[in-house]
């Protein structure tokens, strides 16, 4: 049993705290759409599984990456699917039942896809745990023991404008951990690298041409759906292969 | 409640990846309606996606993927937008033909 006091004493690490309840509700939730036979609950536990992954990609730091999973993914495909299922409903509370065969063998098949990975996740050492908030913990008490030692040396009570200047983004950095920028995303997308400058050599373009490829095939694959897609003449016409 | 005070490494988040794609593998295989078979494509997608976003960050390790994890998890974000809209166009058509969406009864180019 554990009490409160102590608990609250502990050192709780919140980033920890989320990531498990985040993780617990995506895999949960996917589980779920797994097991049910309706398929509309199969589309409403997926929202949900999906808007809980957009909550683990923001606690990895890539908020831009997260917000476009909530707004295409959750706001674009899931509303998609969801208008499938209500146009192919052929009645109200349908439910495909799976056989027992195919329960067996999808099970053997993924749960040892997942033994093998969970495994290999595992099996690096330096992966299983971060030391980036201890390191970025010693940085800031080594920067404020610098300080108050200059101070101490100088007979100052404030700091100087330098040296808050060295501590101001170590705390910021411990505050609000270390987000990758949206503008950042924007100019790496064409073809301008922030992060790594050393890339930056004539005749780079960076994703500047995967963005043009994906650009277009959204418009050819959005024509091709709307063709695909459009409702065809119940009356046989006499003039055979006509248009619509 | 020891784990709760230690970090997070990168395992945890694949791990919750390859939970994701494993899952969907499953829902893949089981489902016989069209669309329970999108819904485990949209998984397996997320849970890459879990991992691309996982290796790019700074929280876990210092030679991290950087932009590239993020760049590739987009890509596949707006892939799966397009790959959902051009399947849901095939199961209508197909439900237009059939009446049905199941897809054991999609046999008709047996040889």
């Amino acid at each position: 049993m554990m009490n409160l006091p102590l608990l609250l004493a502990a050192e709780i690490n919140w980033h920890t705290v989320f990531f498990y309840l985040v993780a617990f509700a995506a895999c949960g939730f996917a589980l779920a759409m797994v097991v049910s036979n309706n398929v509309v609950r199969m589309a409403f536990f997926l929202v949900i599984s999906l808007a809980a992954t957009s909550g683990l990609i923001f606690l990895t730091g890539a908020h831009f990456v997260g917000a476009m999973q909530l707004m295409i993914y959750v706001g674009g495909t899931v509303v998609l699917l969801i208008f499938g299922v209500m146009l192919t409903a052929q009645q109200a509370f349908i439910s495909m039942k799976t056989k027992a065969g195919d329960w067996i063998l999808a099970l053997i098949v993924g749960g040892s896809l997942l033994a093998l990975l969970t495994q290999i996740a595992f099996s690096v050492p330096s992966w299983r745990t971060s030391d980036y908030q201890a390191r970025l913990r010693a940085e800031v008490t080594a920067a404020e023991e610098e300080i108050i030692a200059a101070m101490a040396a100088d007979n100052r009570t404030e700091m100087t404008p330098a040296e808050e200047a060295k501590l101001r983004p170590l705390l910021a950095k411990v505050k609000y951990g270390q987000p990758e920028l949206t503008s950042q995303v924007g100019l790496g997308l064409v073809g301008v690298r922030a992060d790594k400058p050393e890339l930056d050599s004539p005749g780079y373009v960076g994703y500047l041409l995967p963005f043009e490829i994906v650009s277009v095939h959204l418009l050819v694959v959005l024509v091709g759906a709307a063709y695909l897609a459009r409702s065809k003449r119940s009356v046989p016409s006499a003039a055979g292969e006509g248009g619509n | 409640m020891d784990f709760l005070t230690e970090p997070v490494g990168l395992s945890h988040f694949l791990a919750v990846g390859a939970f994701l794609f494993a899952t969907g593998v499953v829902c893949m295989a089981t489902k016989r309606n069209t669309l329970g078979v999108l819904m485990g494509v949209e998984l397996v997608l997320n849970g890459a996606n879990v991992n691309f976003v996982a290796f790019a960050s700074p929280y876990f390790r210092e030679e991290n993927l950087g932009l590239e994890g993020s760049l590739l998890a987009l890509f596949v974000i707006v892939l799966a937008a397009a790959e959902a809209a051009v399947a849901l166009a095939i199961a209508l058509n197909y439900y237009n033909n059939h009446s049905t969406i199941d897809v054991d009864k999609a046999n008709e180019l047996k040889g």
